[in-house]
Protein backbone atom coordinates (compact mmCIF):
# COMPACT_ATOMS: atom_id res chain seq x y z
CA UNK A 1 0.00 0.00 0.00
CA UNK A 2 1.22 3.45 -1.02
CA UNK A 3 2.08 5.55 2.17
CA UNK A 4 4.13 8.33 0.03
CA UNK A 5 1.35 10.67 -0.10
CA UNK A 6 2.73 14.03 0.32
CA UNK A 7 0.48 17.01 2.02
CA UNK A 8 0.06 19.64 0.01
CA UNK A 9 1.29 22.61 2.20
CA UNK A 10 5.31 23.24 2.31
CA UNK A 11 7.37 22.63 5.55
CA UNK A 12 6.86 26.63 6.45
CA UNK A 13 3.03 26.21 5.31
CA UNK A 14 2.45 23.68 8.08
CA UNK A 15 4.19 25.01 10.76
CA UNK A 16 2.06 28.60 10.19
CA UNK A 17 -0.80 26.54 9.76
CA UNK A 18 -0.32 24.29 12.85
CA UNK A 19 2.14 25.54 14.80
CA UNK A 20 0.19 27.06 17.68
CA UNK A 21 -2.64 24.29 18.18
CA UNK A 22 0.26 21.84 18.75
CA UNK A 23 2.53 24.06 21.12
CA UNK A 24 -0.59 24.19 22.71
CA UNK A 25 -0.77 19.82 23.01
CA UNK A 26 2.76 19.65 23.61
CA UNK A 27 1.85 21.88 27.14
CA UNK A 28 -1.16 20.21 27.77
CA UNK A 29 1.30 16.93 28.16
CA UNK A 30 4.32 18.83 30.25
CA UNK A 31 1.16 20.10 32.77
CA UNK A 32 -0.22 16.51 32.76
CA UNK A 33 2.96 15.36 33.40
CA UNK A 34 3.78 17.41 36.09
CA UNK A 35 0.56 16.97 37.63
CA UNK A 36 1.42 13.58 38.33
CA UNK A 37 3.89 14.97 40.15
CA UNK A 38 1.92 17.21 42.59
CA UNK A 39 -0.53 14.04 43.40
CA UNK A 40 -2.30 14.05 46.39
CA UNK A 41 -0.29 10.86 47.21
CA UNK A 42 3.20 11.02 45.16
CA UNK A 43 2.71 7.94 44.11
CA UNK A 44 5.26 7.41 40.82
CA UNK A 45 3.41 7.29 37.76
CA UNK A 46 5.87 4.84 36.08
CA UNK A 47 4.78 1.92 37.68
CA UNK A 48 0.92 2.04 35.56
CA UNK A 49 1.18 0.04 32.53
CA UNK A 50 -0.39 2.78 31.05
CA UNK A 51 2.12 5.54 31.71
CA UNK A 52 4.80 2.74 30.80
CA UNK A 53 3.29 3.17 27.17
CA UNK A 54 3.58 6.79 27.11
CA UNK A 55 7.05 7.00 28.28
CA UNK A 56 7.96 4.64 24.94
CA UNK A 57 5.72 6.80 23.20
CA UNK A 58 7.76 9.82 24.33
CA UNK A 59 10.83 8.84 23.46
CA UNK A 60 9.43 7.85 19.84
CA UNK A 61 7.64 11.78 19.48
CA UNK A 62 11.38 13.05 20.12
CA UNK A 63 12.86 10.71 17.76
CA UNK A 64 13.94 11.93 13.60
CA UNK A 65 12.15 8.66 12.54
CA UNK A 66 9.02 9.50 10.19
CA UNK A 67 6.01 7.19 11.05
CA UNK A 68 5.94 7.91 14.38
CA UNK A 69 2.33 8.11 14.76
CA UNK A 70 1.58 4.49 13.37
CA UNK A 71 4.95 3.57 15.66
CA UNK A 72 3.00 5.36 18.82
CA UNK A 73 -0.43 2.92 17.67
CA UNK A 74 1.53 0.29 18.15
CA UNK A 75 3.42 0.83 21.03
CA UNK A 76 -0.45 1.36 22.72
CA UNK A 77 -1.74 -1.98 20.87
CA UNK A 78 -2.04 -5.02 22.76
CA UNK A 79 0.40 -7.22 20.22
CA UNK A 80 -0.95 -10.85 20.50
CA UNK A 81 -3.19 -12.75 18.26
CA UNK A 82 -4.87 -15.06 21.31
CA UNK A 83 -8.29 -14.67 21.64
CA UNK A 84 -9.34 -14.01 25.40
CA UNK A 85 -11.29 -17.07 27.21
CA UNK A 86 -13.88 -14.43 28.43
CA UNK A 87 -14.56 -11.10 28.29
CA UNK A 88 -12.76 -9.21 31.05
CA UNK A 89 -14.18 -5.84 30.73
CA UNK A 90 -16.29 -3.77 28.47
CA UNK A 91 -14.15 -1.21 27.86
CA UNK A 92 -10.55 -0.48 26.64
CA UNK A 93 -7.78 1.59 28.68
CA UNK A 94 -6.17 2.64 25.94
CA UNK A 95 -2.74 0.71 26.56
CA UNK A 96 -1.94 -2.84 26.81
CA UNK A 97 -1.26 -4.19 30.07
CA UNK A 98 1.05 -7.54 29.21
CA UNK A 99 0.41 -8.62 32.86
CA UNK A 100 -2.85 -10.52 32.88
CA UNK A 101 -1.95 -11.93 29.40
CA UNK A 102 1.87 -13.78 30.74
CA UNK A 103 0.75 -15.43 33.87
CA UNK B 1 -21.02 20.52 -1.07
CA UNK B 2 -23.65 17.69 -0.06
CA UNK B 3 -22.48 14.84 2.32
CA UNK B 4 -23.37 11.94 3.35
CA UNK B 5 -22.97 10.44 7.13
CA UNK B 6 -22.15 6.96 6.74
CA UNK B 7 -22.51 6.38 10.51
CA UNK B 8 -24.90 7.85 12.82
CA UNK B 9 -26.40 7.06 16.13
CA UNK B 10 -29.34 9.15 15.32
CA UNK B 11 -31.08 7.51 17.65
CA UNK B 12 -29.10 9.21 20.86
CA UNK B 13 -29.31 12.88 18.77
CA UNK B 14 -32.04 15.17 18.87
CA UNK B 15 -33.95 16.23 15.96
CA UNK B 16 -31.79 19.46 15.97
CA UNK B 17 -28.48 17.84 15.25
CA UNK B 18 -30.80 16.44 11.86
CA UNK B 19 -31.68 19.89 11.37
CA UNK B 20 -27.79 20.95 11.61
CA UNK B 21 -26.47 18.69 9.96
CA UNK B 22 -29.11 19.28 6.65
CA UNK B 23 -28.28 22.83 6.91
CA UNK B 24 -24.47 21.84 6.62
CA UNK B 25 -25.11 19.59 3.43
CA UNK B 26 -25.85 16.10 4.80
CA UNK B 27 -28.17 14.35 2.46
CA UNK B 28 -28.45 11.01 3.76
CA UNK B 29 -27.69 9.13 6.86
CA UNK B 30 -26.26 5.65 7.49
CA UNK B 31 -27.41 4.02 11.42
CA UNK B 32 -25.82 1.43 11.79
CA UNK B 33 -27.09 -0.59 15.18
CA UNK B 34 -25.13 -0.10 18.14
CA UNK B 35 -24.93 -0.25 21.96
CA UNK B 36 -27.41 1.58 24.13
CA UNK B 37 -24.84 1.85 26.75
CA UNK B 38 -26.21 -0.86 28.71
CA UNK B 39 -26.73 -4.55 28.22
CA UNK B 40 -30.28 -5.34 26.84
CA UNK B 41 -32.20 -7.98 28.84
CA UNK B 42 -33.97 -9.59 26.01
CA UNK B 43 -34.60 -9.99 22.22
CA UNK B 44 -37.70 -8.20 22.65
CA UNK B 45 -35.96 -4.86 23.27
CA UNK B 46 -34.35 -5.68 20.00
CA UNK B 47 -37.42 -6.01 18.17
CA UNK B 48 -38.27 -2.23 19.51
CA UNK B 49 -34.68 -1.15 18.39
CA UNK B 50 -35.42 -2.30 15.19
CA UNK B 51 -38.76 -0.83 15.39
CA UNK B 52 -37.09 2.39 15.68
CA UNK B 53 -34.39 2.05 13.31
CA UNK B 54 -36.67 1.55 10.34
CA UNK B 55 -39.93 3.46 11.21
CA UNK B 56 -39.43 6.03 13.21
CA UNK B 57 -35.87 7.64 12.28
CA UNK B 58 -36.54 7.30 8.52
CA UNK B 59 -39.22 9.39 9.22
CA UNK B 60 -37.37 11.98 11.65
CA UNK B 61 -35.04 11.94 9.11
CA UNK B 62 -36.79 12.74 6.03
CA UNK B 63 -38.29 15.97 7.58
CA UNK B 64 -35.06 17.62 6.45
CA UNK B 65 -34.80 15.71 3.34
CA UNK B 66 -32.72 13.55 4.74
CA UNK B 67 -32.70 9.75 3.35
CA UNK B 68 -31.99 7.23 6.30
CA UNK B 69 -30.77 3.94 6.22
CA UNK B 70 -29.76 1.24 8.68
CA UNK B 71 -27.85 -1.52 9.34
CA UNK B 72 -29.18 -4.40 12.11
CA UNK B 73 -27.58 -6.89 14.55
CA UNK B 74 -26.26 -7.57 18.04
CA UNK B 75 -23.64 -5.36 18.44
CA UNK B 76 -19.96 -6.28 19.88
CA UNK B 77 -20.66 -4.69 23.38
CA UNK B 78 -23.17 -6.98 23.44
CA UNK B 79 -21.30 -10.14 21.77
CA UNK B 80 -20.56 -11.92 24.60
CA UNK B 81 -23.80 -13.44 25.64
CA UNK B 82 -23.80 -15.96 22.77
CA UNK B 83 -27.80 -16.79 24.05
CA UNK B 84 -29.20 -13.52 23.73
CA UNK B 85 -27.11 -13.68 20.48
CA UNK B 86 -28.74 -16.61 19.32
CA UNK B 87 -31.96 -14.98 20.11
CA UNK B 88 -31.40 -11.48 18.36
CA UNK B 89 -30.28 -12.96 15.27
CA UNK B 90 -33.88 -15.45 14.88
CA UNK B 91 -35.27 -11.81 14.70
CA UNK B 92 -33.42 -10.38 12.28
CA UNK B 93 -34.71 -11.54 9.19
CA UNK B 94 -38.30 -10.10 9.29
CA UNK B 95 -36.91 -6.59 9.13
CA UNK B 96 -34.19 -7.10 6.29
CA UNK B 97 -37.10 -6.04 3.73
CA UNK B 98 -37.95 -3.10 5.53
CA UNK B 99 -37.22 0.05 2.62
CA UNK B 100 -34.37 1.29 4.57
CA UNK B 101 -32.29 -1.59 5.60
CA UNK B 102 -29.20 -1.78 3.65
CA UNK B 103 -27.30 -4.48 5.71
CA UNK B 104 -26.20 -6.00 8.52
CA UNK B 105 -23.83 -3.92 11.12
CA UNK B 106 -22.18 -2.73 12.58
CA UNK B 107 -21.36 -6.09 13.80
CA UNK B 108 -17.42 -6.86 15.16
CA UNK B 109 -15.81 -7.30 18.39
CA UNK B 110 -14.84 -5.24 21.31
CA UNK B 111 -12.20 -7.25 23.90
CA UNK B 112 -11.75 -9.73 20.95
CA UNK B 113 -13.20 -12.91 23.08
CA UNK B 114 -13.61 -16.18 21.24
CA UNK B 115 -17.62 -16.12 22.28
CA UNK B 116 -17.39 -12.46 20.08
CA UNK B 117 -15.60 -14.08 17.30
CA UNK B 118 -18.55 -16.81 16.75
CA UNK B 119 -21.27 -13.53 17.59
CA UNK B 120 -19.30 -12.17 14.56
CA UNK B 121 -18.85 -15.13 12.45
CA UNK B 122 -22.98 -15.75 12.99
CA UNK B 123 -23.75 -12.46 11.61
CA UNK B 124 -21.35 -13.14 8.50
CA UNK B 125 -23.21 -16.44 7.69
CA UNK B 126 -26.58 -14.09 8.33
CA UNK B 127 -25.73 -11.61 5.95
CA UNK B 128 -24.50 -13.94 3.54
CA UNK B 129 -27.73 -16.06 3.43
CA UNK B 130 -29.54 -13.18 2.93
CA UNK B 131 -27.58 -11.59 0.37
CA UNK B 132 -26.78 -8.66 2.55
CA UNK B 133 -24.09 -5.78 2.80
CA UNK B 134 -21.59 -5.89 6.10
CA UNK B 135 -21.00 -2.89 7.98
CA UNK B 136 -18.77 -3.95 10.80
CA UNK B 137 -16.98 -2.12 13.97
CA UNK B 138 -13.67 -2.30 15.19
CA UNK B 139 -12.29 -2.51 18.78
CA UNK B 140 -11.33 0.64 20.40
CA UNK B 141 -7.75 2.27 21.59
CA UNK B 142 -5.30 -0.97 22.47
CA UNK B 143 -7.57 -3.59 21.16
CA UNK B 144 -8.00 -1.94 17.89
CA UNK B 145 -5.05 -3.70 15.95
CA UNK B 146 -5.85 -6.95 17.27
CA UNK B 147 -8.99 -6.90 16.98
CA UNK B 148 -9.16 -5.48 13.14
CA UNK B 149 -6.54 -8.67 12.31
CA UNK B 150 -8.81 -10.89 13.84
CA UNK B 151 -11.68 -9.64 11.96
CA UNK B 152 -9.85 -9.94 8.75
CA UNK B 153 -8.51 -13.00 9.50
CA UNK B 154 -11.63 -14.52 10.24
CA UNK B 155 -13.58 -12.31 6.56
CA UNK B 156 -11.00 -14.05 4.33
CA UNK B 157 -12.42 -17.49 5.42
CA UNK B 158 -15.82 -16.69 3.36
CA UNK B 159 -14.73 -17.07 -0.32
CA UNK B 160 -18.25 -16.09 -0.86
CA UNK B 161 -18.01 -12.65 0.18
CA UNK B 162 -17.14 -9.72 -1.88
CA UNK B 163 -14.63 -7.15 -0.12
CA UNK B 164 -16.30 -4.29 -1.70
CA UNK B 165 -19.87 -4.75 -0.03
CA UNK B 166 -17.92 -5.12 3.39
CA UNK B 167 -16.99 -1.76 5.20
CA UNK B 168 -14.69 -1.87 8.26
CA UNK B 169 -14.98 1.01 10.27
CA UNK B 170 -12.91 3.00 12.74
CA UNK B 171 -9.63 2.62 10.69
CA UNK B 172 -6.69 4.28 11.89
CA UNK B 173 -3.21 4.76 11.14
CA UNK B 174 -1.97 0.73 12.13
CA UNK B 175 -5.35 -0.38 10.36
CA UNK B 176 -5.96 1.39 7.47
CA UNK B 177 -3.52 -0.13 5.34
CA UNK B 178 -4.81 -3.75 6.37
CA UNK B 179 -8.08 -3.06 5.09
CA UNK B 180 -7.71 -1.24 1.62
CA UNK B 181 -4.85 -3.93 0.92
CA UNK B 182 -7.77 -6.76 1.47
CA UNK B 183 -10.40 -4.89 -0.76
CA UNK B 184 -12.71 -4.00 1.90
CA UNK B 185 -14.12 -0.27 2.07
CA UNK B 186 -12.89 1.49 5.21
CA UNK B 187 -13.95 4.41 7.73
CA UNK B 188 -12.13 6.95 9.20
CA UNK B 189 -14.36 8.08 12.48
CA UNK B 190 -14.26 11.88 13.31
CA UNK B 191 -14.87 11.00 17.15
CA UNK B 192 -13.09 13.23 19.95
CA UNK B 193 -10.40 11.02 22.44
CA UNK B 194 -11.00 7.73 21.37
CA UNK B 195 -10.71 7.94 17.39
CA UNK B 196 -9.55 10.44 14.89
CA UNK B 197 -8.99 13.71 14.66
CA UNK B 198 -9.57 16.03 11.60
CA UNK B 199 -6.08 16.82 11.07
CA UNK B 200 -4.77 12.97 11.45
CA UNK B 201 -8.03 11.91 9.15
CA UNK B 202 -6.36 14.43 6.58
CA UNK B 203 -3.00 12.62 6.73
CA UNK B 204 -4.17 9.07 5.92
CA UNK B 205 -6.21 10.25 3.03
CA UNK B 206 -2.84 11.98 1.73
CA UNK B 207 -1.05 9.03 2.68
CA UNK B 208 -3.60 6.34 1.32
CA UNK B 209 -5.67 7.95 -1.12
CA UNK B 210 -9.30 8.46 -1.17
CA UNK B 211 -10.21 5.04 -2.94
CA UNK B 212 -12.71 3.18 -0.97
CA UNK B 213 -12.49 5.07 2.48
CA UNK B 214 -15.64 6.99 3.86
CA UNK B 215 -15.79 9.59 6.71
CA UNK B 216 -18.21 9.84 9.44
CA UNK B 217 -19.18 11.46 12.97
CA UNK B 218 -20.12 7.90 14.50
CA UNK B 219 -22.02 10.73 16.49
CA UNK B 220 -23.98 8.69 19.49
CA UNK B 221 -25.13 9.33 23.01
CA UNK B 222 -21.49 10.40 23.67
CA UNK B 223 -19.47 13.28 23.45
CA UNK B 224 -19.81 13.86 19.57
CA UNK B 225 -20.25 16.25 17.25
CA UNK B 226 -22.84 15.55 14.50
CA UNK B 227 -21.54 17.78 11.78
CA UNK B 228 -17.70 16.54 12.22
CA UNK B 229 -18.05 15.34 8.68
CA UNK B 230 -18.09 19.10 7.67
CA UNK B 231 -15.55 20.59 9.85
CA UNK B 232 -13.58 17.42 7.82
CA UNK B 233 -13.41 19.18 4.60
CA UNK B 234 -12.98 22.68 5.63
CA UNK B 235 -9.51 21.12 7.23
CA UNK B 236 -8.76 19.62 3.90
CA UNK B 237 -9.52 23.45 2.17
CA UNK B 238 -7.39 24.49 4.56
CA UNK B 239 -4.65 22.62 3.13
CA UNK B 240 -5.70 22.99 -0.06
CA UNK B 241 -6.93 19.78 -1.65
CA UNK B 242 -9.56 20.01 -4.23
CA UNK B 243 -13.07 20.41 -3.92
CA UNK B 244 -13.04 17.52 -6.37
CA UNK B 245 -11.23 15.28 -3.90
CA UNK B 246 -13.44 16.02 -1.04
CA UNK B 247 -16.70 15.32 -2.38
CA UNK B 248 -15.33 11.83 -3.31
CA UNK B 249 -14.78 11.20 -0.04
CA UNK B 250 -17.77 12.95 2.03
CA UNK B 251 -20.28 12.12 -0.91
CA UNK B 252 -19.00 9.86 -3.91
CA UNK B 253 -17.76 7.34 -1.75
CA UNK B 254 -20.15 6.56 0.36
CA UNK B 255 -22.47 6.63 -2.31
CA UNK B 256 -21.03 4.36 -4.50
CA UNK B 257 -20.96 1.80 -1.43
CA UNK B 258 -24.17 2.26 -0.37
CA UNK B 259 -26.14 1.90 -3.75
CA UNK B 260 -24.76 -1.65 -3.74
CA UNK B 261 -27.43 -2.24 -1.34
CA UNK B 262 -30.01 -1.96 -4.43
CA UNK B 263 -32.25 -0.02 -1.42
CA UNK B 264 -30.02 3.55 -1.87
CA UNK B 265 -31.63 6.63 -2.88
CA UNK B 266 -31.08 10.13 -2.14
CA UNK B 267 -34.07 12.06 -1.02
CA UNK B 268 -33.80 14.34 -4.07
CA UNK B 269 -33.65 13.33 -7.78
CA UNK B 270 -31.22 16.50 -8.81
CA UNK B 271 -28.54 15.54 -6.35
CA UNK B 272 -27.70 12.46 -8.08
CA UNK B 273 -27.11 14.78 -10.82
CA UNK B 274 -23.77 16.39 -8.98
CA UNK B 275 -22.28 13.10 -8.89
CA UNK B 276 -18.92 13.14 -10.78
CA UNK B 277 -18.47 10.47 -13.57
CA UNK B 278 -14.95 9.52 -12.51
CA UNK B 279 -16.16 8.04 -9.22
CA UNK B 280 -14.49 4.33 -9.15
Amino acid sequence: MNKQGRCPLTTSQIIDEYFIENRTRILDVAAYLDRLLRSADSQPAGEDFRMQAFEQALHILSSTEPNKVDHIQLVFSDPTTELKAHLDTKSASGAWNPVPEVR
Amino acid sequence: MYYIEMHGHMVSRTTDDYREMAMAGCVAVSEPAFWAGWDRQSADSFDDYFRQLTDFEPKRASQFFIRHVSWLCLNPKEGEDRRLTAEVLKRIPKFLDRPNVVGIGEIGMNRVTHNEVDTFIDHIRLALDYNQMILIHTPHLEDKYKGTRATIDNLVKFQNLDPNCVLIDHAEEHTVGMILEHGFYTGLTLYPNTKVSLARAVDMIEKYGPDRITISSACDWGPSVPTAVPQLMLEMRRRGHSEELIRKLVFENPLKFLMQSGKFELPRLDIHATVSHTAP
